[in-house]
C-alpha cells in the first residue's frame, strides 16, 4: 500500500513538473477539437451532431499520444527494476501508474470537455452527458493502455505497435461511449452502463495482463 | 543468521550461454569480488541474484531472519541507477524508501554521503560522481541485507572511494553481505573473488 501511495504521487508529479507528459494529453485534445469545426465548415446542426464523436476520438486519440512512455521511461532508467525489488506485487505498482495515468490525461480531458463542447457547438445537456460518458469510460482507456505500454515497454520505439495493439480493443469503449453521449438516445442508460462495465473489465485485465507483460520480459 | 548460497548456476541470454557452473555460499558479514573481462557475465550474475533474471540451471538459495525472499532483501546498485531526473535528490531517496522499506532518514543519508547541500537539486542537475553518491545514500535511506553492487566505484572520486570503502566496512560489521562485480580494485579486506573466465563465455550453444 505504502509502494503504490508513493509510485501514484511520483508519477503526479513527474506528469507536473517541467518535461512531464501532464499537458501533452490535453494540448493534443484541443488540437483535433479546435480543428474539426474549420475542416466541417459552418454547418452548426452537423456540428453539434456529431460533437459527442469528436469529443471522444480526441479523447481516445489523446490518450494514445505519450502512453508509450508509461512504463518505457521507468524501465529505460531502472526504475522499473526498483520496483521490482520492493516486494509489493507487480498488479499493484501497474494499478498504480494506470491511475496515475488517467488522472493526469483522462480525467483532466474530461473535465475540459464541457469547455472543449463551445467550440463544437454542443448543446448543454449534450455537454453533460459527454462529460459523464467521458469520467465512466476514460479509465477503461488507460488501463487498455497499460497493456500495450507494457509489451511494448523495451522496444525504442513501441509508440506506434502500441498503437496498434490498443486500438480494436478500445473500439468496444468509443462505440459505448458515443452512445451514452447523446442526450436523445433511448439507450443512454443501458451504454453508460456497458461503458462502467468495460472500465471495470479494462481496471481487471489491463492491470492483470499488463503485470504478466513486465514479468516476462527479459 | 543470513546466508545466501548459489551452486552450479548457469544462465543463457539470446542463446547465448552467459554462465555456467558459478557457485558460493556467503553467511553475514561476506563479501564477494566478481571479476572478468567486459561481457564475462557479472552483470548477468548480479541480476540473477536480485529475481530479475531467472537462471537456466542452478538454485539460489537464501537463508534470512524472518520470511523475507531474496529479491526483498537485496539493493541492486545496477547500472541504470534509477533516479528520476525530474524530482530532487531527496523526493528520488522518499521514494526509494518507501519501495524498498525505511532506514536512515533521507536528510542523513544525503548528509553521510556529502551530498546535504543538494538535498533540493532535481537529479539532472547532479553531476555523475553526485548521482552515485546518491545511490550510495540510497543503500543506506533504506536497510537491506545483500547489497549487489555493479561497478561502485564508477564516477567516483578519491574521496567518494574512500567514502564506499567505510560504507562497506560498515555494512559488513552490521552483519551485511557484499557482492560487487568490478574490474577495479575494491578496499574490501578478506574478501572472496569470483573470476568468471572466458570459458564459459566462449561457449555457444548449438
Amino acid at each position: 500500500m505504502r509502494a503504490f501511495l508513493a509510485l501514484l504521487r511520483r508519477d503526479l508529479v513527474l506528469a507536473a513538473r517541467i518535461g512531464g507528459s501532464g499537458g501533452l494529453g490535453l494540448v493534443f485534445f484541443l488540437m483535433i477539437v479546435a480543428v474539426i469545426p474549420f475542416a466541417l465548415g459552418p454547418d452548426l446542426n452537423l456540428l453539434s451532431r456529431i460533437g459527442p464523436a469528436i469529443l471522444w476520438i480526441a479523447a481516445l486519440l489523446s490518450t494514445l499520444v505519450g502512453l508509450d512512455r508509461l512504463f518505457q521511461a521507468d524501465e529505460e532508467d531502472g526504475s522499473l527494476d526498483l520496483l521490482r525489488l520492493s516486494g509489493t506485487p507487480l498488479e499493484i505498482l501497474v494499478l498504480a501508474k494506470a491511475t496515475a495515468h488517467w488522472l493526469t490525461t483522462g480525467l483532466p480531458l474530461a473535465v475540459a470537455s464541457p469547455l472543449f463542447g463551445l467550440l463544437l457547438a454542443l448543446e448543454p445537456a449534450a455537454m453533460a452527458t459527454s462529460l459523464v460518458s467521458l469520467l465512466v469510460g476514460t479509465p477503461a482507456l488507460s488501463f487498455l493502455g497499460a497493456i500495450g505500454a507494457a509489451l511494448t515497454a523495451s522496444l525504442r520505439r513501441g509508440g506506434l505497435i502500441l498503437a496498434i495493439l490498443v486500438l480494436p480493443f478500445a473500439i468496444p469503449v468509443l462505440i459505448f461511449g458515443v452512445a451514452a453521449s447523446d442526450p436523445a438516445a433511448e439507450a443512454r442508460a443501458q451504454a453508460l452502463l456497458f461503458l462502467g462495465a468495460l472500465t471495470l473489465i479494462a481496471g481487471v485485465v489491463g492491470t492483470l495482463a499488463a503485470a504478466a507483460a513486465l514479468r516476462s520480459r527479459e | 543468521m543470513t546466508r545466501l548460497t548459489v551452486s552450479d548456476l548457469a544462465c543463457r541470454r539470446a542463446g547465448r550461454l552467459v554462465l555456467r557452473g558459478v557457485g558460493f555460499s556467503l553467511e553475514a558479514g561476506d563479501a564477494l569480488v566478481v571479476t572478468g573481462r567486459n561481457g564475462a557475465g557479472k552483470s548477468t550474475l548480479l541480476a540473477l541474484l536480485a529475481g530479475v533474471l531467472r537462471p537456466d540451471a542452478g538454485t539460489i538459495a537464501f537463508e534470512a531472519p524472518g520470511e523475507a525472499t531474496l529479491p526483498e532483501s537485496v539493493h541492486w546498485l545496477a547500472a541504470k541507477d534509477g533516479l528520476k531526473a525530474q524530482l530532487t535528490a531527496r523526493e528520488n531517496l522518499l521514494f526509494a524508501s518507501a519501495c524498498l522499506g525505511g532506514g536512515l532518514s533521507a536528510d542523513a543519508a544525503l548528509a553521510r554521503v556529502g551530498l546535504a547541500a543538494g538535498a533540493d537539486l532535481p537529479t539532472a542537475y547532479l553531476s555523475s560522481g553526485q548521482r552515485r553518491r546518491l545511490t550510495l545514500a540510497r543503500l543506506l535511506a533504506s536497510r537491506r541485507p545483500v547489497w549487489l553492487l555493479d561497478e561502485p566505484t564508477n564516477a567516483l572520486d578519491s574521496q567518494g572511494q574512500a567514502l564506499l570503502a567505510d560504507l562497506l566496512r560498515e555494512h559488513r560489521a552490521d552483519g551485511g553481505i557484499v557482492v560487487a562485480a568490478t574490474h577495479l580494485p575494491l578496499a574490501l579486506p578478506e574478501a572472496r573473488e569470483l573470476a568468471l573466465g572466458p570459458a564459459a563465455t566462449a561457449e555457444r550453444d548449438a
